[in-house]
């Protein structure tokens, strides 16, 4: 990954010169003359990040990864990944004299007789929750934005692999204690591999080294846990962040802010400090609550014994949505030739899993297909603006969801009192009916919202001022919005025009020959864009304005210089402005 | 770098490729007024936000002090003091090093929001895309590279180079072979291996899980649950069965669990489970055949077992047959019977494989699993 | 041998602790709850006429609050379909008249439902007569004594061998489903295993003996009544037991665990990137703009 040093801003006439060598100049100097830092270091040190909160949840998930690594660290210094058979002999009471697992043994050693030890196991434990939860927002908050659309397509997929990668190791770390939840997680897990036909079994005696559960496991999920996913966890992340410098951050329609530029505050010293800052926020906040709530007290499930099982044995949450799919699927198994087809575990646990990860991979390739946009994008969209996409996605959170929720059926039964089989039955057509039902309702509320944007532009914003007029009647005094505020509603493209987008075009303008799917795809596209709303056009603000004018000229004659309404809504200073202007007062 | 500047002046036709269909509604009224914060016009307040943050990380060096005194005071794990019912080590270190950390980090924050310089500067983007220039000279330098090497003028070369290449998959494939045997090479490695068989064998006693005592018919009531194991889990000098240690007794006791109750003769259903059962006693795999999780949560009045992990539930007087989730097989039963001594023993091992499903499987309804014990 | 004698410290704390002040409590409730300990269904062949007038007494209140479902003579009443309202209390024993009343899941409030926990209906005094008038009517197992759940008077080894057996006896035949600390858990069709951790020890031994609701039985020949008493040590040891790790965030495990994990630890996070990136405050002056 380079970085075409061709394209350097040098907008920022502030940009690090030392003119007087000073200290820092020196050992700049140093550094440059054996790295060439210099080069990189022109455009980067004051390079531009825009200031949204929404720009920071990715950094939430970067941070907490960072507190991964070095309680994680800290944890391996104690920690033996081994399955071999050691009578516990340490501090905690009711353990004393059980045999169990030496990596067992060596958790609960870390949590009673390592000072801080059991503080570093829970703030890796949470760091692990934060961190792919936080890559869960950062995602949605891409995708709602349209910040997934050219050129950062690939930038969306490392983000997914990332996702599936940060679950994997998710996974692997709950089942290195060797406790009773992560051993029933690992044979469940031995269940899901022989569902698959042909192979699974195969592949069960080649992980577990002969039978479940076996001795090797343990060790080996340990290398994969702290080694290869990591690895790959690290040159995925660098790649990311490597490809957000390039393509510099997206930022929000606004005065001033263009396709072409991207306005902020440099990364020295304003970004440099909110990033550094927001590491230690995320530092300490993982460290509160792993001094404060207690996560997988290993010591209350015991070590891991096939023969025993507690309620309420769940995964983690990010794996809580495939164990709840597994949870709803009804009991099919087919029986043929002296085969099994185990499709009530290979379908809920292998295939939907794929099935949802490689469409949320390639949401940003099937969007761009289906609107033939070939453009770069770096202004972001108001999610309201794409109502298909934004229905497509809150659609797949509701699936999310119900599937999470199937997930936790004993839990809600057990806190709603309800019954975990009416829970079940009624998961079973939820994961069916709602995501359809939250298609429907939130690409309606987005074409809800687009009109009223479009309502606010023409007829201004409405000032919570109820105005009588001579005759009797009521009505609410409306103002038009700033110039700013209207001009940035108004960045946005218009249906016609994106309905005519070519399909393919040579460098020459010369549209490609139509292929087979172009019927099709000219059919999802009009579905796609079916009743947007479009912006209204320069002739009906003309008119608007022109209105808005006669309007209060009217008003005038009938109140002079009144109250104009202003006053009241809280988006005007008025602390030196008279309610009525003084010639009125009598 | 004398081209750069030719490039952010705008004259470059690349740059005109980022761009919306502007469809220029209105003006862009241009980046507004920057508006001074009371910190860059007022010297008290900047004073103040100065103090303010050096305040913040000195309170920060405070909790990092207190940090060390709690480590090396306060004793960890069970023989620690509390606090509110909570172990005081675990609380203290983590709220000590929590707010160390916070301070810092909101200290840090709140210098670059007062003091640091907050003008929003612009900078421009240009497309992802090279320059026109770039793409032809790089494509001229990979054509002249590859017409060089004669990649395309020799095939045999080529074809021969890609499938000695595809080979090398061979050994990263083949390598991983001993990651373990084959589910067939394990079967009489060992007592009970294997995915069809377990450690039960004909006149193996039961025995109740962890303590390992034998079990007299006579010793459970109608509504008793017990769990249990073979007693080859539990070898004692009288039995005089081989000790089990390590993987082999993992491996053992995964599939030999056995979840039995004690019902009223008169509820039992099938038939197969009233041959298999004594005086009501019913013994079941405790192994869920769904994924594999153990069973034992047992309604007495219905005698339906639950799944903990994904709620399969299971009908103890009719074969262990599926009433509710996702499980799509019954649970195997084991056929009891007593020895002379009146203790409960197994009449034979497990006439189904136990567990999950999987591929080599060959699965029979219950009546037809029961002709295998003759 | 240190860490035994740490231990050792450490259990002998427990007889200062509140669960101590809740065997002798118990006790004082026992004995001052009068004769009917002496009631059980070995002696009261040859009872005294104090037992009889206890009888008498528990008749009384079996004929006003209990008969309705359970039938004149406690025989079982099935309503017209045929359904069970209330099943025959002829061999339930005093025990199960003790853990049903004694914890107000009897009187249900209405047949056919699982018996939520209640305030008492019944005083101690009350109960003990009901107790001694169903015993009255077949025999069954009687109120265990705190003899039988204490563990008084073992030496500190014991007790805590005792604590160590009783925990994998608990994590075997208990946990599937009253959860890894006795929180609950769900079972089918609306049914659920309660919370355990509030429940005092002879409640806990008279359930596991009697097999209350669906609840399996664990007879004296399922688990002996040193495993019983094992288990309820356990449980004591667990209830004692500070929370290390922090808050316990309801012991329900992982589900509870990610809520808190999005509502708070994602929460604050995100509400500090919201303060990062709010505006501060702006002032009305203008600065000379230096160089």
């Amino acid at each position: 990954m380079s970085i075409d040093t061709s394209k350097v801003a040098t907008s920022n006439k502030t940009a690090a010169t030392a003119s007087k060598p000073s200290k820092a100049g020196a050992a700049a100097t140093w550094a440059d003359e054996r790295l060439g830092l210099a080069a990189m270091g022109k455009k980067n040190l004051r390079k531009v990040f825009p200031d949204h909160w929404s720009f920071m949840l990715g950094e939430i998930a970067l941070w907490s990864f960072v507190v991964l690594l070095l309680s994680g660290v800290f944890l391996t210094l104690w920690f033996r990944p081994s399955m071999a058979e050691v009578t516990y002999q340490g501090s905690y009471d009711q353990m004393r004299g059980i045999s169990m697992s030496e990596a067992f043994a060596s958790a609960l050693n870390i949590s009673f007789d390592v000072r801080g030890g059991l503080l570093m196991r829970q703030m890796h434990h949470w760091a692990a929750m934060l961190f792919i939860a936080a890559m869960m927002i950062h995602l949605l908050r891409v995708f709602f934005t349209g910040a997934h659309r050219k050129p950062r397509e690939v930038n969306w997929v490392i983000g997914c692999l990332l996702l599936l990668l940060g679950t994997l190791e998710g996974f692997t770390g709950y089942s290195l204690p060797d406790d009773l939840l992560s051993g029933t997680g690992i044979r469940a897990a031995d269940g899901f591999i022989k569902s698959m036909p042909v192979v699974g079994t195969y592949i069960s005696f080649f992980l577990f080294g002969g039978e479940f559960p076996g001795e090797a496991i343990i060790p080996r999920l340990y290398t994969i846990h702290v080694l290869l996913i990591p690895g790959l966890l690290l040159a995925l992340i660098a790649a990311h962040m490597l490809l957000l410098v390039y393509h510099k951050h997206t930022q929000w329609p606004g005065p001033g802010r263009t396709e072409n530029n991207v306005v902020g505050f440099p990364m020295l010293p304003v970004y440099a400090a909110k990033a550094g800052g927001f590491f230690f926020i995320v530092f300490g906040v993982t460290a509160i609550m792993g001094g404060l709530m207690s996560i997988n007290p290993v010591w209350k499930f015991g070590p891991y014994d096939p023969t025993k099982v507690t309620a309420g044995s769940q995964p983690d949450w990010y794996m809580g949505w495939p164990d709840g799919a597994l949870r709803i699927m009804p009991g099919i198994e087919s029986h043929f030739w002296g085969s099994t087809w185990s499709w009530n575990v290979f379908l809920p646990i292998i295939v939907l899993p794929g099935l949802l990860f490689t469409v949320l991979l390639l949401l940003p390739f099937i969007e761009g297909w289906i609107t033939g946009d070939k453009r770069e994008h770096h202004l972001l969209q108001r999610p309201r603006n794409a109502p298909t996409r934004t229905a497509t996605m809150v659609a797949l959170m509701t699936l999310y969801g119900c599937f999470w929720a199937a997930g936790g059926n004993d839990i809600i039964a057990i806190r709603l009192h309800a019954s975990i089989n009416q829970i079940t039955y009624f998961m079973r057509a939820a994961v069916f009916i709602a995501p359809v039902i939250a298609f429907i309702v939130t690409r309606r509320v987005c074409i809800s919202l687009q009109r009223h944007d479009n309502e606010t532009l023409l007829h201004g914003y409405e000032t919570g001022v109820i105005m009588r007029t001579p005759e009797g009647s009521y009505y609410e005094k409306h103002l038009p919005i700033s110039g700013a505020e209207a001009y940035t509603m108004t960045v946005r493209d218009r249906s016609s025009a994106r309905l005519t987008e070519p399909a393919e075009a040579d460098t020459n303008g010369v549209p490609a020959p139509k292929g087979r799917l172009s019927g099709l795809r000219e059919k999802v596209r009009t579905l796609y864009y079916a009743d947007d709303i479009d912006k209204p056009t320069a002739e009906e603000l003309e008119e608007a304005r022109h209105h808005a004018e006669h309007e209060a000229h009217a008003l005038a004659a009938i109140d002079g210089h009144s109250a104009d309404g202003h006053h009241f809504d809280g988006r005007h200073p008025v602390s030196e402005e008279p309610i009525r202007p003084e010639h009125h007062g009598h | 770098m004398s081209a750069d500047s030719s490039h952010d002046t705008g004259h470059e036709p690349g740059h005109e490729v980022i761009n919306a269909r502007t469809d220029a509604l209105l003006a862009d009224p241009g980046l507004p007024d920057h508006v001074w914060r009371p910190t860059d016009v007022d010297a008290k307040a900047e004073k103040r936000a100065e103090r303010q943050v050096a305040t913040l990380f000195g309170l920060s060096a405070i909790c990092t002090v207190l940090f060390v005194v709690f480590y090396i005071t306060l004793e960890t794990g069970v023989d620690g003091p509390t606090i509110i019912g909570l172990g005081a080590s675990n609380v203290a270190l983590g709220v000590s090093l929590g707010l160390a950390l916070l301070l810092i980090g909101i200290g840090v924050i709140q210098w670059a929001r007062k003091l640091m310089g907050d003008h929003e500067i612009s900078e421009l983007r240009h497309p992802a895309s090279s320059s026109e220039g770039d793409r032809a000279e790089t494509l001229a330098a990979l054509n002249a590279g590859l017409e060089e090497s004669g990649i395309g003028r020799r095939p045999l070369v080529r074809n021969t180079l890609l499938g000695s290449v595809a080979l090398l998959a061979a050994p990263a494939v083949v390598m991983l072979r001993d990651l373990g045997p084959l589910p067939n090479e394990v079967v009489g490695e060992y007592e009970g291996a294997g995915l069809h068989h377990t450690v039960w064998r004909k006149g193996m006693r039961v025995v109740r899980d962890v303590v390992g005592t034998p079990v007299k018919a006579s010793d459970l009531e109608i509504g008793d649950l017990l769990n249990a194991e073979p007693e080859a889990l539990f070898p004692t000098a009288e039995n005089g069965l081989p000790e089990l240690s390590g993987a082999e007794l993992q491996i053992a006791k995964s599939k030999a669990a056995l979840v039995m109750l004690r019902m009223d003769p008169n509820d039992i259903v099938s038939p197969v489970t009233r041959n298999w059962s004594v005086n009501g006693i019913v013994a079941y795999s405790k192994i869920c055949t769904h994924v594999g999780c153990p069973i034992s949560l047992n309604e007495r009045t219905t005698h339906n077992l639950l799944c903990p992990c994904h709620q399969s539930t299971f009908d103890l007087a009719d074969s262990g047959k599926v009433v509710f989730g996702p499980a799509g097989r019954h649970l195997p039963q084991l056929p009891l019977g007593v020895d002379d001594e009146g203790y409960l023993i197994a009449l034979s091992d497990f006439l189904e494989p136990v567990g999950p499903s999987f591929w080599e499987r060959n699965t029979k309804s219950p009546s037809e699993v029961a002709k295998g014990l003759s | 041998m240190r860490f035994l004698n740490r231990s050792a410290g450490r259990l002998s704390r427990y007889r200062r602790g509140p669960v101590a002040g809740l065997v002798v409590l118990l006790l004082g409730l026992l004995l001052s709850g009068g004769v009917y300990a002496a009631v059980s269904p070995s002696s009261s062949a040859s009872s005294a006429a104090s037992d009889d007038a206890l009888v008498k007494q528990g008749r009384e209140l079996f004929l006003v609050g209990c008969a309705f479902c359970h039938g004149q003579n406690g025989e079982g009443q099935v309503d017209i379909n045929g359904k069970l309202i209330g099943p025959s209390l002829a061999g339930v024993g005093a025990a199960a008249v003790d853990f049903q009343v004694g914890t107000g899941r009897m009187p249900l409030a209405r047949p056919g439902q699982q018996g939520p926990v209640k305030r008492d209906a019944y005083s101690e005094d009350e109960i003990a007569a009901l107790a001694a008038y169903v015993a009255s009517l077949a025999p069954g197992p009687a109120i265990p004594t705190s003899a039988d759940y204490s563990t008084e008077g073992m030496t500190e080894q014991e007790k805590q061998e005792a604590i160590v057996r009783g925990g994998q006896i608990f994590l075997t035949n208990c946990t599937a489903c009253h959860n890894f600390t006795g929180a609950g858990g769900a079972m089918p069709r609306g049914g659920y295993a309660p919370r355990i951790l509030d429940t005092s020890p002879r409640h806990i031994y008279e359930a596991m003996l009697t097999g209350p609701g669906p609840m399996d039985n664990f007879s004296n020949g399922n688990l002996s009544p040193e495993e019983k008493r094992d288990v309820i040590a356990y449980i004591q040891s667990m209830k004692e037991q500070p929370g290390y790790g922090g808050f316990s965030l309801g012991n329900l495990g992982p589900v509870s665990e990610g809520m808190f994990a999005w509502l708070v630890g994602l929460g604050i996070c995100v509400a500090f990137a919201v303060w990062i990136a709010a505006h501060t405050t702006r002032s009305s002056k203008k600065k000379e703009l230096q160089a």
